[in-house]
């Protein structure tokens, strides 16, 4: 495949006088998953919405597949399997029914849905609820509901407006499970989400939006490497206090080690240059020097130190 | 999860994609009709409805069975004219409150409309199959009570009690069903509040357009055939012998020699049907170019 895309041109909207999104250029094509990142009031769920035509540009256009959303949203969505703004289904039909619903209206053969819909149940670990009323389900369980019905008809796009929210942490991991497995499967993901960790963990792509405005589009790793300038922090707990002069003949001098700031008599932060190489080596330095070290982790991963840069720079 | 992904790989051979077109716009409405009828069957406001007609009926037949007044069951005509005639509008308005008044703004309260707008499906679908499941459900309604009605009417008139004068009538109820469905709907448009919506369509439907259709014709003395409830008397006319005068106007002597008039008017039978077909054709346009508009924010 590869031919997937996803496209807006010059995306606006206004409302009254605020500017929720000014001017988005994005194409997006091929088979990735890509994170759309920003802080609360950004614009990446007006950004998902127009995209899927629940409200309109203020001017511009969405395309998905090369066909334009605001001129043809049917033909648009059916490559599509959308999820914005965690949806309620209706409260007395069960997550067999709804999703029955959507095959339905997609046109997926009766015979295909029967393997289908108990296949992505399964996936999203619904199958003893299947015959229950989503009425009586918890926020969490009715959001894996909408994640199934996203893939019941095995889309090549995939819009995916925060899809953890109001999952427990094995329902996050498994989403991040059922996204890799999309990639593996050549479709194109496009997905908002607060939580960097996982960004990192399933993403190819990355784009960052702040007050409406795209402040870059890249591949990770060039964002990283662009943005952090080749430096992270490690945070390292001790069993005992340290003095300056600790600090500066013990810490300071390990090769590797670009500043170092004092959290507490305790607690230290480390930059360096990163990679796993370079820490293990400052970590067996610390440990040579008669240190007694409880704890030595990433303060920030290298995504949260390129994100908070990039929106405390826009504000 | 997510080593095996049961869900692909079905019927699609890894790194394709099926071939994904949706059914034709007429189709995905009765199937989107389908599902939301079953949402009011498996849901208590179907239910709801029925009990009202049940209440209506026994209420009816109670009252009727033992007082059994000589003026009402001369003829099944005279019947009709009386029962029927007058409490299928009640029944019709129930049905549009309860079936019609949350229809649409109750998509964007809650937000079950995020569901049905992420599939490739036209607005006017989603409108249109919403349209015809609360049709349907409020026909099975009017149904039930036309049901009651003639079991009561064969009770007294015997086989006499089935005319070609009731079936008359009965379209006739269903084309005021058409039209107060499609007004309703507008009205539910016009909110993202269903208690608003539901508030509204109630409030004008039980004495809002009574209210302003006597003020028209008492007050302004023109014909009121711009409110829907005006048309409504039509469903009667199969059951007269005669149909009203299309104006009536009473003149009356005061007591220092003023004279008042009243005027009120009756619509003609094809006048009637007209405003029902218009009200239709014009709320549905106007409801439907709303929802067009309307964003999911």
């Amino acid at each position: 495949m590869g031919g997937h895309s996803i496209e807006t041109r010059h995306l606006t909207k206004q409302f009254g006088k605020f500017v929720a999104l000014d001017a988005l250029d994005l194409r997006i094509e091929g088979s990735k998953c890509v994170g759309f990142l920003g802080p609360n009031g950004a614009g990446k769920t007006t950004t998902l919405k127009m995209l899927t035509d629940m409200l309109f540009p203020s001017s511009g256009e969405c395309f998905l597949d090369g066909i334009s959303v605001q001129k043809d949203r049917k033909r648009a969505l059916e490559a599509c399997g959308v999820l914005i703004e965690s949806p309620e289904i209706y409260p007395s039909l069960t997550p067999r029914q709804a999703l029955e619903m959507v095959a339905d209206l997609r046109n997926v053969p009766v015979a295909e849905q029967k393997i289908r819909i108990p296949a992505v149940l399964e996936e999203v670990k619904m199958s003893d609820w299947a015959d229950k009323k989503v009425g009586k389900f918890s926020k969490g369980m009715k959001q894996r509901v909408n994640i199934a019905a996203a893939l019941v008809h095995d889309p090549p796009i995939l819009l995916l407006d925060e899809p953890a929210t109001g999952l427990d942490p094995r329902g996050m991991a498994e989403v991040r499970d059922i996204v890799r497995g999309l990639k593996k499967r050549n479709r194109l993901v496009f997905m908002s989400s607060h939580i960097l960790p996982e960004v990192t963990d399933v993403c190819d792509e990355v784009a960052l939006i702040n007050h409406g405005k795209l402040l870059f589009y890249d591949t990770l790793d060039n964002v990283t490497a662009k943005f952090s300038h080749g430096q992270i922090s490690v945070d390292v707990n001790f069993v005992h206090p340290l003095s300056d002069a600790d600090v500066a003949a013990k810490v300071a001098s390990l090769p590797g080690i670009v500043r170092v700031e004092q959290l507490d008599p305790r607690r230290l932060r480390l930059y360096t240059p990163g990679g796993p190489e370079e820490e293990a080596k400052i970590l067996r330095g610390l440990i040579s020097a008669g240190l007694d070290v409880v704890s030595f982790q990433e303060s920030k991963s290298a995504l949260e130190e390129v994100y908070l840069s990039q929106i405390s720079r826009g504000d | 999860m997510g080593a095996t992904i049961p869900a692909s790989g079905v019927s699609v051979p890894e790194g394709t994609t099926p071939a994904l077109t949706s059914p034709a716009s007429h189709i995905q409405v009765f199937r989107l009709a389908r599902y939301q009828l079953r949402d009011y069957l498996l849901s208590r406001r179907f239910i709801l409805m029925l009990g009202i007609v049940a209440v209506l009926g026994v209420i009816l037949t109670s009252v009727i069975g033992y007082y059994r007044p000589a003026s009402l069951l001369g003829t099944s005509d005279n019947f009709y004219n009386q029962i029927w005639a007058g409490a299928v509008t009640v029944v019709i308005v129930f049905a549009g409150v309860i079936f019609g008044g949350d229809a649409i703004a109750g998509e964007f309260q809650n937000k079950t409309g995020y569901f049905l707008m992420g599939l490739p499906v036209k607005r006017a679908t989603v409108y249109s199959g919403k349209y015809v499941a609360a049709f349907v459900s409020s026909f099975v309604a009017l149904v039930a009570f036309a049901a009651i009605l003639l079991g009561n009417a064969a009770f007294y008139f015997g086989t006499g009690a089935f005319t070609v004068a009731f079936l008359e009538s009965f379209l006739l109820a269903v084309v005021y069903l058409l039209a107060l469905l499609g007004a309703t709907f507008l009205f539910s448009s016009m909110f993202k509040t269903s208690t608003y919506a539901v508030l509204v369509v109630a409030v004008m439907f039980i004495f809002g357009f009574s209210i302003v259709q006597a003020l028209v014709a008492g007050l302004i003395k023109i014909e009121p055939w711009f409110i829907i409830s005006y048309a409504s008397p039509v469903i009667g006319y199969p059951f007269d012998a005669t149909i009203p005068a299309h104006m009536v106007t009473v003149t009356s002597m005061g007591p220092r020699g003023h004279t008042t008039s009243f005027t009120s008017y009756n619509p003609t039978y094809a006048e009637g049907v007209v405003i029902m077909l218009g009200y239709f054709l014009v709320t549905a346009i106007l409801g439907l170019l709303l929802f067009e508009r309307e964003e999911f924010t």
